[in-house]
């Protein structure tokens, strides 16, 4: 009786190396320009190869901006350089690049299930904190830095620590209007961003199988919030039929092989987890942060918690600290807070569904005065599609940005930033201090929260919108 | 990578947990294609009085002349949390740090501390608060040592504290290793599994 995880796990151990650690396969290696680009060169500086220059694939999304019209130039200082230097060394070691232009390009979290690169039971890494979100696919896939990114290309394998085992349940339904990004941040709310450290969580129940794989890339996003090794669901039907006929997913006999042993891959009744944890999906309300962790996160129309509420796992200072930061009061209303920018975006929440559900709330009204709304698709496919819908003249009429594809203002890349201190409403995945700009004060919540902010020119709740 | 056996050094306090690394290295201060020329980056947010400046901020504890030269880093828990950036580790190493003293880790920060010579030491807090408080009377005699060989850190006042560490990473800085050289030493057994898992899961190569 194994876990899904166990099952992968098994079939990619080389060697065990002991104290924990073992040799494991790795079947895929994605890179960006900014952080992948330094182990491409690092590797050729020293002399070594990329052992299975097919199975690596580059993408450009954090460093290039998402302005109409972009080219190598962009706005972050030395940008340029990252961005040719990483198209020279993929060039010189024969790996995919989906560069400026190609319409395969975007977050690189995004394409690859889009491409069908992801599939499930492979062993995928990038040195990117959110490859976790890949996990949704029932891949073992997980983040690693730009030294560890040399050694999967020199070697095709990985020196890994191997983590303790979780299960979250999510028992019944979501509610309408309370999406995926609700649960992550309801789950990292209760049990702290640092609830899952060490482990790999397998998200299980009725409601995340309910969870369309779009829903479910959202969900495992915010694994790496939670301190997880990595995230992983289960697949079933829904993943099969959204891999079928993409471009680097398997193909007639090959692709019937591949879905029978797929199917394989679950949790066995009775298989042991370190740590369950159970919960009920119907608990679960429409959320938005007041801090600086994901961890401060309440339902949106609670208002900010008085420290006693949340202590189990933050300190008096670092509560405080987020309060002063955030300039919101304990005991005040969150939904009204004026805000300054709207921003959806971001591997967490870019994908066709976000856009679509945002859209369906913007048909028909305007962002308030004075409020900077932009929009960002996760990929330029993402985009091609939204706009073959018609979903940009929706934005645009709105009073949106429309965008090219990539990180954009997630963190600041392309090198664009929110203003000093401004209130910003974002569909992305990280609150910290000046992650969107100097001392920028960002509440995550999902993309519906988001648009009906920017209807509003204040926090909002879009169960209070009509469609 | 040089190796790591056992180091005095002065100790700098930054106690406050979930420090991430947007907060070690900014991402504007990661402007080359490159491992080198992170160091003034590091912690520019607290460091300088204006984004992107460097007027030091009086009031940050690495402008302390009594901490120059410090070389272990003493940290709240959570420490490298946030992005998986390894400019993090190579600003901090840059900097001068071969040692960080925090109650935990980000796993991701750790492993990439562990592949540039910093050796992550995990304590309780209440150690490490002790170890700081101790240190803090006069930072530039009340010396931290860690001994890697032995897996104990001595305080200033000669309390010795035992941590663990998984013998890999300890290895691998003990001997200034290179991952990818250990690893191709078993060049063989990774092929031999190759083959197998491509006649058991043709649809996985491309
Ligand atoms: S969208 Fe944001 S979180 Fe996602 S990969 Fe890009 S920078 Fe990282």
């Amino acid at each position: 009786m194994r876990t899904i995880f166990e099952k992968i796990w098994a079939e990619h151990q080389v060697a065990d190396l002991g104290g924990g650690t073992e040799l494991l396969l790795v079947d895929r290696v994605l890179l960006h320009e900014r952080t992948g680009g330094v182990a491409l060169e690092s590797l050729a500086a020293a002399g070594r190869k990329v052992m299975a220059p097919g199975q690596v694939f580059a993408t450009m999304d954090h460093v290039v901006d998402t302005l109409p019209g972009r080219g190598d130039r962009t706005i972050m200082p030395t940008g340029t350089a990252f961005i040719t230097a990483t198209r020279a060394a993929a060039r010189a070691a024969g790996i995919t690049l989906f560069d400026l232009g190609d319409p395969r390009q975007g977050i690189v979290h995004v394409i690859s299930p889009e491409q069908g690169i992801v599939l499930p039971g492979l062993t995928l890494v990038c040195p990117d904190s959110h490859t976790c979100s890949q996990g949704a696919l029932g891949a073992l896939a997980w983040g690693i830095g730009s030294t560890e990114a040399e050694h999967a290309l020199a070697t095709g394998t990985l020196r890994v620590r191997r983590p303790r085992t979780m299960r979250v349940t999510v028992n019944g339904r979501l509610a309408q209007g309370v999406t995926s990004k609700d649960l992550a941040l309801h789950i990292l709310a209760r049990h702290g961003a640092g609830g899952a450290r060490g482990h790999v969580v397998e998200y299980a129940g009725e409601a995340v199988r309910a969870l369309s794989v779009e829903g479910r890339l959202t969900l495992c996003n915010l694994a790496t919030e939670f301190a997880a090794f990595t995230a992983i669901i289960a697949p079933d039907d829904v993943v099969f039929d959204y891999l079928q006929g993409r471009p680097y997913a398997p193909k007639g006999a090959r692709w019937d092989q591949a879905v029978a042993a797929w199917r394989q891959m679950y949790s066995d009744d009775g298989a042991v987890f370190d740590r369950t944890i159970t919960l009920d999906a119907g608990a679960v309300a429409p959320m938005i942060t007041w801090g600086n962790s994901p961890q401060h996160a309440v339902p949106l129309d609670q208002p900010v918690p008085a420290f006693q509420d949340v202590a189990d796992h933050n300190t008096r200072e670092a509560y405080d600290r987020a309060l002063s930061y955030m300039a919101v009061t304990p005991g005040a209303p969150l939904v009204g807070l004026p805000i300054d920018a709207a921003f959806i975006g971001s591997c967490t929440n870019s994908r066709l569904e976000d856009l679509r559900r945002a859209a369906a709330l913007l048909r028909g009204r305007k962002v308030a005065a004075g409020v900077r709304a932009i929009c960002v698709p996760g990929s330029s496919r993402v985009k091609a599609e939204a706009e073959a819908e018609g979903l940009d003249r929706v934005f645009l009429d709105a009073g949106f940005e429309w965008r090219e594809a990539g990180c954009s203002m997630c963190f600041f890349a392309g090198g664009e930033s929110f203003g000093h201190r401004q209130r910003v409403v974002t569909s992305t995945n990280r609150n910290f201090e000046s992650r969107q700009g100097p001392e920028t004060r960002s509440h995550l919540a999902s993309p519906e929260t988001v648009a009906a902010s920017a209807v509003a020119g204040r926090l909002a709740d879009p169960r209070l919108l009509e469609v | 990578m040089t190796p790591f056996t056992i180091l005095t050094a002065v100790a700098v306090p930054l106690l406050r947990p979930n420090i991430d690394t947007d907060a070690i290295i900014p991402s504007r201060e990661m402007t080359s294609v490159s491992k080198k020329g992170l160091a003034d980056g590091l912690f520019a947010g607290w460091r300088y009085t204006a984004v992107g400046g460097r007027v030091p901020n009086p009031d940050f504890v690495l402008n302390d002349p009594v901490y120059r030269g410090a070389a272990i880093l003493l940290a709240g828990e959570n420490f490298g949390c946030g992005s998986s950036r390894e400019h993090a580790a190579w600003a901090l190493a840059e900097y001068g740090f071969r040692a960080i003293l925090a109650p935990s880790f980000n796993p991701i920060f750790r492993g990439n501390c562990v592949r540039n010579g910093i050796v992550p030491v995990e304590l309780p807090t209440d150690a490490i608060t002790w170890i700081a408080s101790t240190a803090a009377q006069a930072p530039r005699t009340r010396l931290v040592t860690v001994d890697l060989r032995h897996q104990m850190v001595t305080a200033p006042d000669g309390g010795t504290h035992s941590f663990s560490i998984e013998p890999e990473a300890r290895e691998m800085l003990l001997h200034g290793l290179d991952a990818i050289d250990l690893t191709l030493l078993r060049r063989a057994e990774i092929q031999a599994k190759r083959q197998a898992d491509r006649e058991r899961r043709p649809w996985v190569y491309l």
